[in-house]
């Protein structure tokens, strides 16, 4: 059990990457001291979702300290994370460090399918809980090589409501939405289209089988997330694979940059020291 | 089906602040919830009194405030009210807004012994 936390994972393994800053609130009236329990007030002001975003918080420094760029997949069930996954990945091996981790309520089907390209791939079953939560994704870290330099992607569980809600320190969510699903979905799930970056339209060789107005479903999104980037690919053929990966590679670049920027002031700080220490002979 | 995860995460939290605070049961809980979490009020008290079972707040009272989602509106330069993510300011029709308030799970006070 995890001592810190007390949850039921095993911190485990050397250097095990184990994020816990607990905050404690303080006891603000009505301390009795002596005699029998009598009812009091505690102040608490304890937000559960502030519980998530610390853990990201250290998630988030992790992934920056060893310059790891990292997506958050989000969809509904059946939308194409896995298939994308599998393809996107299949490619970047090549170049480049890379691992992913797997929420699924019930199955490990989805990370055999990964292992089944070569990379490595950690399940997270979720059971009764419908999201991945940041505290989860730091002891799944625990399980995977080190990818310094490399993308991790995590794979929520397929819903599209809850995963909007919490950080797990990714550098960007990506929404899935598949042309068979409808173009109104953004209308109807506006938070996760709120909090993604990018939106992929999976499933265009369907197009022709379906009523999906793509213009449409660009311009619903954009109305929620005037930021929010669009790509339309199609896991099974393979189009407009390449502007998704460019758009990984670019991002990953960003993330070593930083990270060499940070050392160099580092070292710039470092310089500065030694040369503050005069010596005299 | 998260208000069930977030009643477990509830029913957890309680136990820590039990920790923190010296305290052995927990008989009354506020919650702020709000109104752009996404999360169902009427659900969270249905799978509070289920997960509290057998726990410190076994049969404790759950009060729910509901606090209303605010958003800062850059071309009023206002803060102006926001009930769901994707609705325009209601001046000026913009969707260029900034989430204030409202998307908290926030345990406010408890009454314990
Ligand atoms: N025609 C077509 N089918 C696709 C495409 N992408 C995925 N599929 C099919 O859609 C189904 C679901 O794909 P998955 O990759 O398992 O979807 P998922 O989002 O990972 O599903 P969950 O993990 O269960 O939420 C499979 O039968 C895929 O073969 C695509 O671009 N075109
Ligand atoms: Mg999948
Ligand atoms: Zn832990
Ligand atoms: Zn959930
Ligand atoms: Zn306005």
């Amino acid at each position: 059990m995890c001592g810190i936390c007390g949850c039921e994972k095993t911190a485990s393994g050397l250097g095990g990457y184990h994020p816990h800053d607990h905050v404690h609130s303080e006891v603000a009236e009505g301390s009795n001291t002596a005699g029998p329990p009598r009812a009091r007030m505690v102040q608490v002001e304890h937000d559960i979702m502030a519980a998530n975003q610390s853990y990201a918080d250290a998630n988030r420094a992790h992934f920056t300290e060893h310059a790891i760029f990292v997506i958050n997949l989000l969809s509904s069930p059946g939308s194409g994370k896995t298939s994308l996954l599998v393809e996107a990945v299949s490619l970047l091996k090549k170049r480049f460090p890379v691992a992913v981790i797997e929420g699924d309520q019930q199955t490990s089907l989805d990370t055999a399918r990964i292992s089944a390209t070569g990379v490595p791939a950690w399940q997270i079953n979720t059971g009764k809980a419908c999201h991945l939560d940041a505290h989860t994704i730091g002891h799944a870290l625990e399980h995977l090589p080190a990818i310094d330099g490399g993308i991790l992607f995590i794979e929520n569980v397929g819903n599209l409501v809850c995963p909007a809600g919490f950080d797990l320190g990714e550098a960007h969510k990506v929404v899935i939405l598949s042309v068979t699903e409808g173009d109104d979905k953004p209308l109807k799930y506006p938070n996760i289209f709120h909090a993604a970056d990018l939106m992929l339209l999976n499933k265009i060789d369907l197009l022709p089988y379906v009523r999906f107005d793509m213009n449409s479903a660009v311009e619903v999104a954009r109305q929620i997330n005037p930021k929010i980037g669009v790509f339309a690919i199609s896991a099974l053929t393979g189009d407009g694979l390449g502007a998704w990966l460019e758009w990984m590679i670019a991002g990953l670049d960003h993330a070593k940059e930083r990270r060499q920027m940070a050392l160099l002031a580092r070292r710039a700080e470092l310089q500065h020291e030694l040369d503050s220490i005069d010596l005299q002979f | 089906m998260h208000e069930i995860a977030l009643c477990e995460g509830l029913v957890q939290a309680l136990e820590e602040q039990a920790g923190s605070h010296g305290f052995r049961r927990v008989h009354r809980v506020w919650l702020e919830i709000g109104s752009l979490a996404s999360v169902e009020c009427d659900a969270v008290r249905f799978n509070f009194d289920i997960m509290a079972r057998g726990t410190i707040a076994d049969n404790a009272q759950l009060d729910i405030m509901e606090i209303n989602g605010t958003a800062w509106c850059l071309p009023c330069g206002m803060a102006v009210d926001l009930h769901r993510f994707g609705d325009p300011c209601p001046n000026c029709d913009s969707r260029q807004l900034q989430v204030l308030d409202g998307t908290q799970i926030k345990i406010k006070k408890l009454e314990v012994t």
